[in-house]
């Protein structure tokens, strides 16, 4: 079972990186599904087996894999583009900070002084980890649909974070926690829609040109 | 006992290494649908190149003559590590160290013979060579120390790295140091997505590029040297994956099935992989390094 979790949380990171490297968006919503599908698959093997866990995994893959990728691919669709070609940090710097961040988080993982039962997890550091790559992604690229995939990768990671750390987290917080990603991936999905549909693209560093003044 | 197992998985070695790219060029055959060349065509290439005559560029020094042998003694020296590695005469610590060594030693040579030749085509391939072995050698290094500390042992043998990887080392992280390994023995052996052993674009050669000027027994000790690789790391990344047997006769045939499966393996991805674009490839060894060096984390953090 450990060692299971254990496969799960390496493919997050492994997910992780492919992100930092990709610039085509399908690809991008393709990698975002797995991590959905992924950490819906984690709480089942975790915790044990109760009706709580099965409805946490089945809405968090309802949520993450299905209906996430729905909205964006719909945002998407309005646009002609098809990757990011240039971030404001490359694709291969990228990959190398990910691997100084990976670093990082195994060192600040092992000062933190956690519950024993999470201590010796893989599942901090993974956290960790993910949550830095969505604040990446978050900072390093242009494209509003490659924040908004930062925004949701760094939740992934608090997700984990929460799974490894307060396995008695309360059934509604965590619910409610899910219904808010949701409304906000909602909300910047039809925001992201407006801007294809008015600036013809995406990246946000245009949008300074909305001042009237310039 | 244990001298009788070791030399005969040795002996076994040398005869049925010209197998393994027959090996590899049949399966691609196969896929491709065509019948392909019968097994033991590599053999009678061999012999041929054996029995002729050579010729020699008038700009070559004696550098390039020597190349062939010591590329050949390399790869022996190799096998000999790598064969006992179950349990045989010679194991002793920092021995993949050596191994590695011996690879670059080898590789040096090979380089140097065909700067020596100053044919553009050479020097190409020789760059390339160099700039992609230095990638290679990380990832060796990384998987196969990694390995070591799964193991949980501190002697730093080749012997240790294969009877305490099956038993000690996690899953997840055992996973990821195989396949940064098998990447590292794709590169290392010239083999797609790296190289392509069977282009006829000097353009496109790396491993081949080099050896565009041999002729005669030379081809074919470097021919057979690169049988004697591909076996001796074939052998070593089953070894590290399979737990270790006492039984003389299980050995030979794990030894032997080992090296054969690493071989299909390899003949299954020529088949279905293109080689990748020249700048592509550093992605791929880095990649692999990022795996390594991920599963080295892992184990650290454990």
């Amino acid at each position: 079972m450990r060692d299971l979790v254990d496969i799960l949380l390496l493919l997050l990171v492994l997910s992780d990186f492919l992100l930092l490297g990709t610039s085509f968006f399908r690809t991008s919503i393709k990698l975002a599904t797995a991590q959905g599908l992924l950490l819906g698959l984690l709480p089942l093997f975790d915790h044990e087996l109760t009706a709580r866990t099965v409805v946490l995994a089945l809405g968090t893959v309802a949520v993450k894999a299905l209906a996430f990728p729905r909205i964006l691919h719909y945002a998407l669709r309005e646009s002609g583009e098809r990757r990011e070609r240039e971030p404001f940090v490359g694709y291969a710097l990228s990959l190398v900070l990910g691997a100084v961040f990976l670093g990082l988080s195994f060192w600040f993982s092992s000062r933190l002084s956690l519950p024993a039962d999470a201590g010796d997890s893989f599942a901090v550091p993974a956290s960790f980890f993910t949550a830095a790559t969505g604040l990446f992604l978050f900072i390093s690229r242009r494209q509003a649909l490659h924040q908004i995939l930062g925004y949701f990768v760094l939740e992934n990671g608090i997700y984990i974070f929460g799974l490894a750390v307060v396995p008695d987290e309360p059934f509604l917080v965590e619910v409610g926690v899910l219904l808010d990603v949701l409304v906000a991936v909602f909300v910047m999905g039809f925001v992201l829609f407006h801007i294809h549909r008015h600036l013809e693209t995406a990246d946000v560093s245009q949008l300074s040109q909305l001042r009237e003044d310039r | 006992m244990e001298t009788l197992s070791y030399l005969t998985e040795f002996v076994l070695a040398l005869v049925l290494a010209p197998l393994l790219p027959g090996i590899v060029r049949r399966i691609k055959a196969r896929v491709g649908g065509r019948t392909g060349a019968p097994l033991l065509q590599v053999y009678r290439d061999l012999w041929k190149l054996l029995h002729k005559g050579q010729v020699l560029s008038d700009s070559v020094s004696p550098v390039f003559r020597l190349a062939p042998p010591a590329v050949l003694a390399a790869s022996l020296l190799a096998l000999s590590l790598v064969c006992g590695v179950d349990g045989g005469p010679i194991s002793f610590a920092g021995d993949f160290l050596l191994l590695l060594g011996l690879f670059s030693a080898g590789r040096f040579f090979l380089m140097l013979a065909a700067l020596d030749t100053s044919s553009s085509f050479e020097g190409m391939g020789a760059s390339r060579e160099a700039a992609f072995a230095a990638l290679t050698e990380i990832v060796l290094m990384l998987s196969l120390g990694g390995g070591l500390l799964a193991a949980g042992d501190h002697t730093a043998t080749l012997r240790a790295l294969c009877q305490g990887l099956p038993h000690h080392g996690t899953q997840a992280a055992t996973a990821l140091l195989a396949a940064a390994f098998f990447a590292a023995f794709l590169a290392e052996n010239g083999r797609i997505p790296v190289d392509d052993p069977t282009t006829h674009l000097e353009l496109t050669m790396i491993h081949e590029a080099m050896i565009l000027d041999h002729s005669g027994p030379d081809l074919a000790f470097l021919e057979y040297a690169g049988c004697l690789k591909l076996w001796a790391l074939g052998a070593l990344t089953t070894s590290i994956i399979l737990p270790t047997v006492d039984n003389f006769w299980l050995r030979i045939v794990l030894s032997v099935g080992g090296a054969a499966s690493t071989a299909l393996l390899t003949g299954i991805i020529e088949s279905s992989l293109a080689r990748l674009r020249m700048p592509r490839v550093p992605q791929l060894l880095l990649g692999a390094a990022g795996l390594s060096l991920l599963a080295l984390f892992l184990l650290v953090w454990r």
